[in-house]
């Protein structure tokens, strides 16, 4: 580092060399045109979270790494084993970190059984069925995790993936019970209906930020709240409630996701299409003409404007779209994992999801790896509970460790004395036509 | 003060910013310092202001080596700076501000009589007088930057900073800061003076040094000419004026009948404009920032929404047209703030040179983006517009500011138009790059598009327009031809009409303006190839005709 203390005057993201912009106008100032568009300048938190998203892998796995460290000294702290080892640590020390070592060593390994393969399973089936509960329960966390990135990448906060879910899922239940159609049909149709459910309840949002300029996070959030009691009601009508109570009418076996494997397997076709949709997501942001625009408005709506794109009407598209998602999310788990609708059919998916696109950084497949990985820990919490005794709820903390290091990247670049990024800077090299200038606009 | 640098040296990883930079400041000396953008000037002045550490070399003042580690430090030895954004609160009085951070205290409370009396003190020591009550977001800013100047004296500043200063004034104002300067100077105040500007330098500075590719290229005294300097600060020889040949106008493209804008307390901020731009002409939209001229190219694209009145392309009424709609029909915007507007920051080169383009071939095809030709696209126009990159798939918002800029006229004029909207075209672009670009602009008009060039800088206003239209606090104030002085373009900025405007400067000759008459002079008798005033001047003649109209009418409007 060559500037030991901050500047006050360029921020560090700032090319140190750029002059300052004159701009003096007064309009520019007050931020407001005179059409009474307030002008779309990204506030302390939007600029924080993108520099959040944008901070690189590496960042993102010496997050993991130091959570998963962190994890172990909790687990050593609150193991009994270790903790009795402690009243004599200066009589055998060597006993205590023995046991440290075996408490901490021993609960991983558990985890790692319980998400990937499990070698002290008697049989093959139980050996490798924790890999397909991983999956299984990444299959949500991914759809609606591409949900939350996507919405990101177009500028909003979609907070609402709760309520998209339970949308999605409840319109995916009913047409699955309440129709009776030939296979494949069936399926397309509810799945469909899944995702209109949940493009609807965004759409909401998306409409009233275009129209109003009501922020989406607000909205959403209260729209979680209604989704959350309308399914609760819906579950008692007279037309979803099935034989037990609390739960709905089973879905029909023709609008059933088809299992990938045998019984005693839960994995179904919903991961498959959550891979597809990630393949989607990608193309459509990243080639598409739709992606273009919704990515320009998310960064810098002004220019977008200016260069003849509309924001409404991209901002609801990309609310409808990212329900949509959300919408499959809670559609997989009614027509593929579940069967049946519940009021818990989200479960904590939707703000999973958005723990997921933070950790996925908002890209297709960083989300997939990220679901991936947070299903594993699911998945594999149960086991560490049942075999070693640590707390199911050390998945959470480990879980929120790593979002926090995420969410703090100078932290994780000073403990692991990183450089900062910034520091080396790129020098322009003459691309040039007239040698004789060669980079003095540098 | 006299100030002595030794050798400063700043790097910013593998880039070196200043480069070994020995320059020294004699007391009461008004001392400039010309660069190009991105030369190194700024990095220069921070590190005299203790914003950044040098990695090598010496800051000694009055024989002593000092060493900052902040602003705080700088102040205390005695160095102001006036930023080119001003550092004021806008809802704090000007005693306010300029007590900020070193607060007269006496009971606890913060002493307003003593802050009060700081400003009247100081102003009347510079020659003017400032409200200290007045509150800074009322004040002009030609004031604003006056209570910066109060500001940096009062806290006993004896070597002053001003970062480009003129930036934002008009010829009279630049006149009167001059005023200011030579009377601090005349204190004893030393001076340091940043600009890239080189007819104020030579009106206003003792001594010259010319920083170039963070180097110290040379220094000069007032009497080099303007050639060159220019020569000096890009390295190789420039033209300062745009060779242009006079404008042939042919059919009316645009025509503006009294546009009504107002703002969201319903305050008209273009009130009733009206004139016509022809196919193969340019105007230049002249006026002092924030006087209407951002609402009224606005207005043309269509993301204001006039309140009366109505733009006519081809004769087409633009009204109920969207932004779309119209960039579709032909019109290329360049807009005032590349960064808010013109550039997507974190989109790559590539992405940036079709973002008006997006949704039709050939930049794209069902719904999918033809990267092929997007990226042809921006390797053809990196080249053809000379962008300095190191590859096109490099974010926009890591160029600097010239080659945004270059970016956003890249976009615009790399497609068929037949209406050019250019708002401050070559703002934060180097020397060199100017000229390149002006000619490209004028080429746009000899193919025959309208052009509406809205500047700040007269300089640009002369060397583009073929007709001159100012703006003030709203109102056209007139059109008046191409070759008009900057005299009297700079009291027309100020609302006066061009009759009086002609009268008045006439009367009396502002630095500048002087400046101008010599420069002319010059450029004369040692530039071979006609400069400036010499191609102006039949454009002048053949517009003169269209202009007497044009006047009238404009007037008629207020």
């Amino acid at each position: 580092m060559s500037t030991p203390k901050e500047p006050l005057g360029p921020t560090p993201a700032q090319d140190p060399l750029e002059p300052v912009e004159p701009q003096s106008a007064a309009d520019d100032e007050i931020g407001t045109t005179a059409t009474g568009q307030p002008a779309r300048t990204p506030g302390f938190g939007e600029t924080y979270l993108r520099e959040v998203l944008s901070s690189s892998w590496l960042l993102t796995l010496l997050a993991i790494v130091l959570a998963v460290l962190l994890g172990g000294v909790l687990i050593i702290a609150t193991d009994p084993a270790v903790q009795e080892a402690a009243g004599y640590l200066f009589a055998r020390p060597s006993s205590f970190f023995t046991a440290a070592w075996e408490a901490a060593s021993q609960a991983y390994l558990a985890l790692f059984q319980g998400a990937i393969y499990d070698s002290q399973a008697a049989t093959f089936t139980r050996a490798i069925r924790p890999i397909t509960e991983t999956l299984t329960i990444a299959t949500p966390l991914i759809l609606a995790g591409l949900s939350v990135g996507l919405a990101f990448r177009a500028g909003l906060f979609n907070i609402g993936g709760q309520g998209q879910v339970i949308l999605g899922a409840v319109l995916a239940t009913w047409i699955g019970f309440g129709l009776d159609l030939p296979p494949v049909v069936h399926l397309v149709l509810a799945l469909i209906g899944g995702a209109v459910g949940g493009a609807f309840w965004a759409a909401i949002a998306g409409v009233l930020k275009a129209r109003t300029g009501a922020h989406e996070v607000i909205v959403t959030i209260m729209l979680n709240n209604v989704a959350a009691y309308l399914v609760l009601w819906v579950v008692t009508t007279q037309i979803f409630a099935g034989g037990t109570s609390g739960t709905s009418k089973p879905v029909g076996e023709n609008a059933r996701l088809p299992a990938l494997l045998p019984e005693p397997f839960r994995l179904h076709l919903g991961f498959v299409l959550a891979l597809v949709l990630a393949a989607v997501v990608w193309w459509l942001m990243e080639r598409s003409t739709l992606g273009f625009k919704l990515r320009a408005v998310g960064s810098n709506a002004r220019a977008a404007r200016t260069a003849g794109i509309s924001v409404g009407a991209m901002t609801v598209l990309a609310m409808a779209i990212a329900g949509g998602l959300a919408g499959l999310a809670g559609a997989s788990q009614v027509l593929g994992t579940e069967g049946y609708l519940t009021a818990s059919v989200a479960g904590t998916i939707g703000f999973d999801a958005i723990t997921v696109a933070l950790l996925g950084r908002s890209k297709p497949l960083g989300t997939v790896l990220a679901g991936l990985l947070f299903g594993a820990l699911a998945a594999g919490g149960r086991l560490m509970q049942t075999r070693t005794g640590t707390p199911l709820d050390l998945v959470l903390v480990l879980q929120s460790f790593i979002v926090l290091f995420i969410a703090a990247p100078p932290l994780v670049r000073t403990i692991w004395r990183l450089p900062k990024p910034g520091a080396r800077r790129e020098k322009p090299s003459p691309t040039s036509t007239t040698p004789v200038t060669a980079g003095a606009d540098a | 003060m006299r100030l002595e640098l030794r050798g400063i040296t700043k790097r910013f990883g593998t880039f070196t910013a200043n480069d070994g930079i020995d320059m020294v400041v004699e007391p009461g000396e008004i001392h400039a310092i010309l660069g190009e953008n991105g030369a190194g000037k700024s990095t220069l002045m921070n590190t005299l202001y203790g914003l950044y550490e040098p990695d090598a070399g010496q800051i000694v003042i009055d024989g002593e080596p000092v060493v900052f580690s902040g602003p705080g430090d700088a102040m205390r030895a005695g160095i102001g700076m006036v930023h080119q954004h001003f550092m004021l609160v806008p809802v704090f009085t000007v005693a306010e501000n300029v007590v900020l951070g070193q607060e007269p205290v006496g009971k606890g409370l913060i002493d307003l009589r003593r802050a009060r009396q700081i400003v009247r003190e100081t102003s009347e020591m510079l020659g003017f007088a400032i409200d200290p009550d007045a509150k800074i977001e009322d004040l002009p800013v030609g004031v604003q930057q006056r209570v910066e100047i109060v500001k940096a004296l009062s806290r006993n500043a004896k070597l002053l900073i001003l970062d480009e200063p003129t930036a934002v004034l008009t010829p009279q104002e630049t006149d009167e800061l001059i005023e200011i300067m030579r009377r601090l100077a005349a204190a004893g105040t030393s001076i340091l003076f940043i600009t890239h500007k080189l007819r104020e330098i030579r009106a206003v500075s003792d001594s010259i040094t010319i920083i170039r590719l963070g180097k110290v290229v040379g220094s000069a005294t007032p009497s080099a000419t303007e050639s060159e300097l220019a020569s000096l600060m890009v390295g190789r020889s420039v033209s300062l004026g745009v060779a242009k040949e006079p404008a042939q106008p042919r059919e009316d493209v645009l025509e503006v009948r009294n546009l009504v804008v107002r703002d969201t307390h319903g305050v008209p901020v273009v009130n009733d404009v009206s004139f016509t731009v022809a196919s193969g002409e340019i105007l230049a939209v002249a006026g002092v920032q924030g006087n209407g001229q951002t609402e009224l190219t606005e207005a043309i694209l269509g993301i204001q929404k006039p309140a009366s009145g109505s733009v006519v392309l081809r004769g087409e009424s633009l009204e109920g047209k969207g932004v779309r709609e119209r960039l579709d029909s032909g019109l290329a915007y360049v807009p005032e703030d590349r960064s808010t507007d013109g550039v997507v920051g974190e989109f790559s080169i590539v992405e940036n040179l079709v973002l008006d383009r997006i949704g039709a071939a050939p930049v794209s095809r069902g719904g999918a983006l033809d990267m092929r030709f997007l990226r042809r696209n921006a390797d053809e126009l990196v080249k053809e517009f000379d962008v300095r990159t190191t590859s096109v798939d490099r974010a926009v918002g890591t160029l600097s500011g010239g080659n945004q800029q270059k970016v956003v006229l890249a976009r615009e004029l790399s497609r068929p138009l037949s209406l050019l909207v250019a708002s401050q075209p070559t703002r934060g672009v180097d020397v060199g790059s100017i000229e390149f670009l002006h000619d490209r602009i004028v080429s746009e008009r000899d193919k025959g598009a309208a052009v509406v060039i809205v500047s700040t800088e007269l300089d640009e206003v002369l060397a583009l327009g073929d007709r001159i239209a100012v703006m003030c606090g709203g109102e056209l104030v007139g059109i008046v031809p191409g070759g008009e002085s900057r005299d009297v373009l700079g009291l027309m900025m100020t609302g006066i009409g061009p009759e009086e405007a002609r009268q008045r400067a006439a009367e009396h000759h502002t630095l500048l303006g002087e400046a101008d008459l010599e420069a002319e002079a010059e450029a004369g008798a040692v530039l071979d190839a006609p400069a400036a005033d010499a191609v102006d001047a039949p454009a002048t003649e053949s517009s003169t005709t269209r202009s007497a109209t044009t006047t009238s009418a404009g007037e008629e409007n207020r």
